[in-house]
Order: structure tokens, then C-alpha cells, then sequence
């Protein structure tokens, strides 16, 4: 049962990968922010299953984390300064969120 | 040309990096090998991926904001990661079955005793 689920789940990254990579035709940027937000995917698959509050703020931190590198590929792509700015305040508002649900998580309250 | 190797290496680095973390959060069983897995990976993957564009840009605007956003992640994230995991540990989530120390909640338990002597 492992192995079969192993297998399944190597089957199917395999093939996104070779879809991705080999039969989408398009620049190599747009194929790497392909990944990355494949990445996002995955992420946001553990904001709405995982069992513990812990594991949702977390995984919204990381997704923080993970949108400022597509957004740094997106503005390389495009040629334009702008998008760093938008990475910049959306790591600084993520920063901050995830110390809030710290606390909240806690039991504390926020003006403690 | 020698620049622009680099910068798609760093940035095929830092993707991987991406990649294997998301891996490590979907498939780990317990909330803290999660965060260990997630924070590291994901922490290095993109401040590799920046620093490739950084290379890839030079020393313009848009390079001195990657930077700026390199210094950043490296500042906030373990802070973050850090509360997250102390706050978890409070809040009473269990580790999962298989782990076999967990020296933080003894360290504690000294602590609670060592004020209730004193006291």
C-alpha cells in the first residue's frame, strides 16, 4: 500500500514535470513560475487540511515566503520594478499576521 | 553570458529548494518536523532564488530591492518560525507518536518546579 502510494504520487510529479518542461512551449521563466506555483498549490493543500491550527499558520507564513520568489520571477519576466514592491509589503504584512496567530495561538490576546 | 549562467543557476537552485520544502510539508507527520522541514528549505530556496535575479539584474533599482527583500526574509522568517513553534508547544499539540524526546517540555517542568521552591 506504501509503495503504491509512493508510486502514485512519482507517476503523477513525473508527469506534470514532463508536461511542464517538454510539451508546454513557452520561455523558461514562465515553465520555473509554473513550479513555483505548483508549489503554492501544494501549500495551500495544507492551509485547508491540516489538522492543527498550527499547521495552517504555518503553512500561510511559508506561503508568504514562497509568493515573493514567483513575484520576483514575474518581475523579471515582465522587465519591471513594481512587483518588488508588491513582494516587499506582502512579506511585511505576512511577517506580521503570523506573529498575531503566535499570539492568538498562544491564549494570549493581541494588546498584551 | 557568464552572468546570466550564474543567475539561472542560482535561480534553478533556489527552485529546487522551494520544491523539496513544499515536499518536506506535505509529507512529514507532526507539526514540528513540519516547521523544520518548511522554514529551512523554504527560507533558503528564496533568498537563492533572489539572489539569481539579483545577478541577473546588476546593481539597478530593481537589484537593491531584491536585496533589500533578501535581508528581510532572512531577518523575519526564523522569527516567525520561531513564535509559531513556541506558541504550538504552549498551546498543547501533540508530537506525533514515533518521537521519542521532548527535552523543551522537561526544561519547563524544571523551570515550574525550580519557582515553586524558591517561592
Amino acid at each position: 500500500m506504501r509503495i503504491l502510494r509512493w508510486l502514485a504520487g512519482s507517476i503523477v510529479l513525473g508527469a506534470l514535470a514532463v508536461l511542464n518542461f517538454f510539451v508546454f512551449d513557452g520561455p523558461l521563466l514562465v515553465k520555473l513560475i509554473n513550479v513555483s506555483l505548483f508549489s503554492a498549490l501544494v501549500v495551500l493543500y495544507r492551509v485547508v487540511r491540516g489538522p492543527s491550527p498550527a499547521d495552517r499558520v504555518i503553512a500561510l507564513d511559508i506561503l508568504g515566503i514562497l509568493i515573493i520568489g514567483v513575484l520576483a520571477l514575474l518581475g523579471l519576466y515582465y522587465d519591471q520594478g513594481f512587483f518588488m514592491d508588491i513582494a516587499l509589503i506582502w512579506a511585511l504584512l505576512s511577517f506580521v499576521a503570523a506573529l498575531a496567530f503566535a499570539k492568538i495561538l498562544e491564549g494570549r490576546r493581541l494588546d498584551d | 553570458m557568464i552572468r546570466h549562467t550564474i543567475g539561472m543557476a542560482f535561480i534553478w537552485l533556489g527552485m529546487l529548494f522551494n520544491f523539496f520544502g513544499v515536499l518536506g510539508l506535505l509529507r512529514l507527520p507532526d507539526v514540528y518536523s513540519r516547521l523544520q522541514a518548511a522554514t529551512k528549505c523554504i527560507t533558503f530556496g528564496s533568498a537563492g532564488l533572489l539572489f539569481g535575479v539579483f545577478v541577473l539584474k546588476g546593481f539597478t533599482s530593481f537589484g537593491f530591492k531584491v536585496l533589500l527583500a533578501i535581508a528581510f526574509i532572512f531577518l523575519t522568517a526564523p522569527i516567525s518560525a520561531h513564535a509559531i513553534a513556541r506558541a504550538a508547544h504552549r498551546s498543547r499539540i501533540p508530537l506525533c507518536p514515533e518521537s521519542v524526546v521532548d527535552l523543551y517540555e522537561a526544561d519547563h517542568e524544571l523551570k515550574e518546579e525550580g519557582r515553586h521552591a524558591s517561592s
